[in-house]
């Protein structure tokens, strides 16, 4: 079970030394308890407080690395059941299936889709994460090829290799040493050899069990063994056992830190029909996977789970914002219609996506308030006329325009004196209160 | 290792539902535990999903969903008739868009002969929507839930702004009735909370938190939607156990990424799939959030749906 703030500062020095960063020993002992500190910042502590703190402090899901270099991604360390509660920390990764009975053209072929599935979304750049390299014709020999092609042709992606031979994953293991691959597979059958084929390759082990009770049951075995990175599989693949067993993993995991299922969860989405494979991956998005599996990774498939996948590890502490800048809505030109708004993520997509609508070629100046919407930004002093006009002016956008009229929002109506007041020779107009409008609006002037 | 699963229980449970007549009634709710938990509580009834018809030619859709009504889109009644018996729809929710001022701006009367049509037209459940013009909405939906009265249908939106009519309106005419707010759990329950004080019938409304699509703000809405489904559940708050609507379609399709071409986005892939996909992936992602009705465009992202609601196992 977690430890309390006050059952943590029991164990401490009680000196108030500081030398912790923090005021107090209780203050230090209450960031231990929500885990936003870690123990070893604490220089006195003793050796017994520390065993003890050390199990309780510990993340309850297993910090993990998939994958080496730049393309690294980072797995675990979750702290909650809800998004709206405190920020998800590592984005789910996603792997792309190739068996090792693919032809090599076939490999190849899906392992350049994963190479050029990298897209800018947001200013994040989002990929494939990594290859799920299978064992489905049982021979090691054509495993070890396919992870020879694969290192060879991706060598900066991840890969997961997925066999029940401990042989097999150990020659295809080689190609991937020091990479922190994934080897998938270890069973009941076959635990203590793949235990030690992925201690040798400092590999993840991956476990696939059948049910929770055997998960926990192989966890446990594989901790006994020397293994400390896992990845676990409780063996569910129908939408409604994901759901059920990732809930009951990540609430043990984070209510009861219960350790045995403390690690990255592997969720299999492989469906034959695609679309219905990439709901079963939002499902795994949403619901506690570290590592989503697909069969396979056609763009327009690739886009919606990134974004998704983004939507739901953004922090809901703070509001999404969108850069300042003046962005270019249709192409343009002199003539076209110049409006501004704030840069609350929320209020840009809302009023870019109006003036899309209306077919309207437009410029949209973003103004940084500090990601608050237009009303709330206006009361908070952050959306002002002397803003406004500093930002306006330092943009250099009159040179483009044919007549220097600037747009703004309905309900900021009360600043389009004091901002003609503050640029000379500029024209204000006040458009709708709600971005709804905007469309009719901006039709009616074109 | 023996594992005792951390089963969840919860006070409270959402109100079922019903909307329509006779065997193609639709009902949703009557769930004591979130989305699709079957494996801890009661979930009666799997979520349903509405295809949306307009009241005019969606000349605002584009290709890929306007194609599939393209010789039945001229008029409501061939297009409902065309979602209910060829594509197999559960409930048609037809929005009289045509009322809005800046798209044609029809009288409530003409509004009400049209929803006569409809329904008329079609046997199964029928959700109506105004025009999301607060003012105009007013005036017509008060036209039209007279002539919805004895149907049990579903009539929307009732906002902050306008909901004094509307609800006084759906419940002379015995109507459900949806409560719209932006974003805020807060909002949604004070507005519940409004329409309550007017007498109405707090087991008749279905609350919609506002949608969004993927990629533009759907993280609020999820988030939105959990906090009301727990809401209900854990603090069982009668004033947010009504069922959940999520409003998908008109959000999605006016996005760039279900209309940018793939010649000028390649690394977006092919349209057409991308915006099945994207009306598809949000629908999915508010049904495990909590929502109880989806209203949908295309009937390719309604079928995938569909099958991943069939995964769920929840019956």
């Amino acid at each position: 079970m977690a430890l309390t703030g006050v059952e943590i500062f029991k164990m401490l020095p009680k000196t108030n030394c500081k030398k912790c960063g923090q005021p107090t020993c209780l203050a230090f002992a209450m960031k231990l308890a929500q885990r936003q500190v870690s123990l070893d910042q604490c220089p006195d502590v003793s050796e017994e407080a520390k065993q003890k703190l050390g199990e309780a402090s510990a993340p309850p899901i297993r910090p993990t690395v998939l994958g080496s270099g730049e393309l690294a991604v980072k797995m675990g360390e979750e702290t909650v059941l809800f998004r709206h509660e405190k920020k998800f920390v590592n984005p789910c990764a996603i792997a792309v299936k190739i068996s090792d009975t693919a032809s090599e053209a076939d490999a190849s072929k899906v392992i350049d889709d994963v190479l050029s599935s990298e897209i800018d979304r947001v200013g994040q750049k989002l990929r494939i994460n990594a290859l799920f390299l299978s064992n489905d014709s049982g021979d090691g020999a054509k495993l070890e090829a396919l992870a020879k092609l694969a290192s060879t042709k991706a060598p900066a992606v991840a890969a997961i290799i997925s066999t029940t031979s401990p042989d097999a994953a150990d020659a295809a293991l080689k190609h991937y040493s020091g990479k922190n691959a994934v080897l998938y597979g270890a069973n009941k059958d076959n635990l203590e050899a793949m235990a030690g084929k992925a201690k040798a390759h400092k590999a993840t082990l991956g476990i696939a069990a059948t049910g929770l009770d055997e998960l926990c049951d192989l966890t446990e075995k594989a901790k006994g063994f020397g293994v400390a990175d896992m990845v676990i599989d409780s063996g569910a693949r129908r939408a409604g056992e994901i759901l059920r067993d990732n809930t009951y993993i990540r609430r043990s995991a984070v209510k009861k830190n219960f350790k045995p299922l403390g690690y990255p969860v592997i969720t299999f989405a492989g469906r034959d029909d695609s679309m219905l494979e990439s709901l079963i991956a939002v499902l795994g998005i949403a619901k506690y996977a570290s590592i989503v599996v697909l069969n396979s990774a056609e763009r327009w498939k690739n886009l919606a789970l990134f974004s998704l996948r983004q939507n739901i590890y953004t922090d809901p502490q703070v509001p999404m914002q969108v850069q300042q800048n003046i962005y270019k809505i249709g192409e343009p030109g002199p003539k076209s219609p110049f409006l501004i708004t704030t840069n609350f993520s929320l209020t840009y997509f809302i009023v870019s996506g109006e003036v899309e609508n209306s077919k309207v070629p437009c410029r949209l100046a973003v103004l940084d308030s500090e990601g608050l919407s237009v009303l709330t930004a206006w009361a908070a002093g952050k959306f002002t006329a002397s803003k406004i006009a500093q930002f306006i002016k330092e943009s250099g956008i009159e040179t483009e325009l044919e007549t220097k009229e600037l747009i703004i929002p309905g309900y900021v109506a009360i600043l389009s004196g004091s901002i003609e007041d503050k640029l000379e020779g500029w024209k204000i107009t006040v458009g709708p209160r709600e971005a709804n409008g905007l469309p009719a609006f901006l039709k009616a002037r074109a | 290792m023996p594992f005792t699963p951390p089963k969840e229980s919860y006070n409270g449970k959402t109100f079922e539902l019903t909307i329509g007549q006779g065997d193609k009634a639709v009902t949703v709710g009557g769930e004591n535990v979130l989305a699709f938990h079957a494996f801890e509580g009661s979930v009666p009834r799997e979520p349903a999903v509405a295809f949306e018809v307009q009241d005019m030619p969606p000349d605002d859709w584009p290709e890929t969903v306007a194609e599939v009504f393209k010789n039945v889109s001229s008029g409501p009644v061939t297009w409902a008739k065309y979602c209910q018996d060829s594509l197999g729809a559960g409930i048609i929710a037809l929005r009289l868009v045509s009322t809005h001022p800046d798209r044609g701006d029809a009288s409530a009367d003409q509004a009400a002969e049209t929803v006569r049509k409809v329904l008329a037209a079609i046997n199964v459940p029928l959700i109506v929507l105004g025009s999301n013009h607060a003012e105009k909405d007013a005036a017509v939906l008060v036209k039209v839930a007279e002539v919805l009265k004895g149907t049990n249908s579903l009539l929307g939106k009732a906002q902050e702004s306008n909901y004094k009519t509307i609800v006084a309106a759906a419940m002379a005419n015995d109507l459900k009735l949806i409560a719209m707010s932006e974003l805020d759990i807060n909002l949604s329950k004070q507005l519940n909370i409004l329409i309550g004080q007017m007498g109405f019938d707090k087991e008749k409304l279905v609350t919609d938190p506002m949608s969004s699509a993927l990629s533009y703000g759907l993280e609020y809405t999820y988030s939105v939607m959990e906090r009301i489904k727990l809401a209900a559940l854990a603090q069982n708050d009668a004033t947010l156990q009504a069922p959940m609507l999520a409003d998908v379609g008109m959000f999605v399709w006016k996005v760039k990424e279900t209309q940018a071409a793939e010649a000028d986005l390649p690394a977006w892939g092919s349209l057409r799939e991308r915006g099945i996909e994207w009306e598809a992936v949000t629908a999915t992602s508010f049904l495990i959030a909590g929502a109880d009705i989806l209203i949908m465009r295309h009937p390719e992202a309604i079928g995938a749906v569909k099958k991943f609601i069939a995964d769920m196992e929840v019956k």
